[in-house]
């Protein structure tokens, strides 16, 4: 009635900008094998298998308030899946993938049931808890080599391709695909009508039950979806070790902290956040892991500055400084030029 | 005709704090009703007990023909029921829009550009169009107040409680103010209403209860109430004796 010459608008230059240029460098990636040598490959898989990870965590905790320490819990049981599915179900590696997600699911929903039971820190606590629980019961599979962990048997791994560098592309590109459907489902989540209840859950709690938005059915899924593809990822990441071992599998460093690290530094609560996080994580890794322990201790002293000076992150900084956002997730109201 | 919304003997304490004590009153479907008593006399406890975010000790809700006492607020509200808080609870992290947006999605039911076209209208009759890409967070406290308002229309409520709009606004937005909620009342709206600003309530409501301690100390026409003794003394005689 009395708004016509209002339009409500949710792309800008900037983030077409950035989904063209995001376009190029996924085809880039896509052509790595093709321009990189086997190390960087290896390297970029690493990437890309932590980038889902963070992302997922980041849905998680940073919208949904699921502060999890206990993530490495889905991590370990999928790759122990992976394992059990392809040695003694006969599946192929990529049909236990799959299985695997639908595994991680299902096993989420008893823990999630006992957990929400548990607020703030003790969530927290409960999650490792959990996770500690995972390791325990898989070292205890003598089948899957116990305490000592036990290796992909030769033929699985061909299945997978002839030869080194096909196997080696293979998971290159898988690698990728997880990290790229990850973010986009990440997004097309956010953007929906659940999302738009998600975040306001992550602003005000008291609010959004007000508003008719039911608060644990919202949390359960995301834990629920989390865990299922958390798990994928597990699958994926000792798919590419070949070798698996509780306490490798279950490890609350590699899996948990790693991630949770990358995620405060780049900006929780963005999408953006856990990419930036990412590079930056892998970009000192590389530069200072000759250190040893020192580089520890820079991850560290890095954490402790930017939760002090820049408490939103790197992509909060940047995104309250210049009003940016990459991926279209908000709305503005703007005034109709040809009205 | 029965009643829209019934409350029978709902109780409430905290330890020795009795914030509902037996408290029954009914409001019928279209009307609004004022709420005035001092402060902690509880009032917002009241509202508090009405949505959802306390749950009675004892007693019994009904609304719109259903005992909703055992149901979480996001069902209340799904069933009708909308509020404004009286300490503004905003989307810190959403812009104004943003926050409209999950009031017509989430409650209002509405989607894509038909709950567009109505928050831009709710945030054109609120007064905050202009504001409708700043974040929440940077609003100022009278910004915020309209924002609680604007949440509450565009849930499109069959019910509309709110929790002390009109205070620390200047006169002419109060006049604009008890515009607007006379003109959300002209649709059928029932409305609650608890208020300290008295003028800016009997404007608007049909009926008027007077609170103290959780208890209802008086119910009636607005101007009846005002001028019995027994309110005089309990909810003005603050003032009397100073």
């Amino acid at each position: 009635m009395s708004t016509p010459n209002l339009n409500v608008t949710r792309t800008s230059g900037v983030t077409k900008i950035a989904a063209l240029l995001g376009l190029v460098v996924l085809i880039i990636l896509v052509a790595a094998p093709y321009w990189a040598g086997r190390a960087d490959m290896r390297l970029m898989g690493e990437i890309f298998l932590y980038l889902a990870l963070a992302s997922l965590w980041n849905l998680m905790a940073g919208y949904a308030g699921l502060v999890s320490v206990g993530q490495q819990a889905y991590v370990g049981f999928g790759g122990y899946m992976l394992f059990a599915l392809t040695m003694f179900g006969g599946l192929h590696p990529i049909a236990a993938i799959v299985v695997t997600g639908a595994l991680g699911a299902i096993i989420a929903v008893p823990v999630a049931l006992l957990i929400f039971r548990l607020r703030g820190a003790y969530f927290a606590i409960g999650t490792w808890v959990i996770a500690e629980v995972f390791r325990l019961s898989f070292a205890q599979a003598s089948a899957l080599g116990g305490g000592s962990g036990s290796s992909l048997p030769v033929g699985i791994v061909r299945s997978l391709a002839s030869s080194r560098s096909g196997r080696e592309h293979l998971s290159y590109w898988l690698a990728l695909a997880s990290a790229v459907i990850v973010i986009a489902a990440v997004y097309f989540f956010l953007r929906s009508r659940n999302g738009l209840a998600l975040t306001a859950i992550r602003d005000n709690e008291l609010a959004a039950g007000s508003l008719g938005i039911d608060i644990w059915r919202t949390k359960f899924i995301v834990y629920i979806v989390t865990a299922a593809l958390t798990a994928m990822i597990g699958a994926l990441i000792f798919l590419q070790k070949l070798r698996i071992s509780p306490d490798a599998a279950f490890s609350v460093n590699d899996w948990t902290a790693f991630v949770i690290f990358i995620v405060v530094i780049g900006g929780i609560g963005t999408i953006e956040g856990p990419i930036i996080g990412t590079l930056i994580f892998f970009l000192l890794r590389e530069t200072l892991a000759d250190l040893g322990t020192i580089y520890l201790m820079v991850l560290g002293v890095v954490a402790i500055v930017i939760m002090l000076k820049a408490p939103s992150g790197i992509w909060g900084l940047l995104r309250s400084r210049f009003d940016l956002e990459l991926f279209p997730l908000s709305y503005r109201v703007k005034q109709n030029k040809k009205g | 005709m029965a009643a829209f919304l019934q409350l029978d003997k709902v109780s409430k304490s905290f330890g020795s704090v009795t914030v509902a004590d037996a408290l029954s009153f009914e409001v019928a479907k279209g009307e609004a009703l004022g709420i005035i008593g001092p402060n902690g006399a509880g009032k917002t406890s009241m509202f508090n007990l009405i949505t959802g975010t306390l749950s009675p000790n004892s007693g019994a809700i009904h609304f719109d023909g259903s005992n909703i006492t055992a149901h979480s607020a996001a069902k209340r509200c799904r069933a009708g029921m909308a509020r404004s808080f009286q300490v503004p609870q905003p989307f810190s992290g959403m812009t104004v829009f943003e926050n409209a947006m999950i009031a017509a999605t989430q409650a209002g039911g509405m989607q894509g550009s038909e709950a567009e076209n109505y928050c831009l209208d709710v945030l054109q009759q609120t007064e905050l169009l202009d504001r409708a890409n700043v974040l929440a967070g940077g609003l100022t406290l009278l910004g915020r107040k309209r924002l609680e308002l604007t949440r509450a229309l565009c849930a499109k409520p069959k019910l509309l409680m709110l929790d002390e709009i009109a205070g620390g606004l200047t006169e002419a937005e109060c006049t604009s103010l008890v515009q607007t909620i006379k003109d959300i009342h002209a649709r059928g709206v029932t409305i609650i209403w608890i208020e300290h600003v008295v003028h800016a309530l009997l404007a608007v409501v049909d009926k008027l209860m007077v609170i103290d301690f959780g208890r209802k100390i008086a119910e009636g026409h607005p101007r009846t109430i005002m001028e019995s003794p027994e309110v005089q003394e309990i909810y003005l005689g603050i003032e009397a004796d100073a």
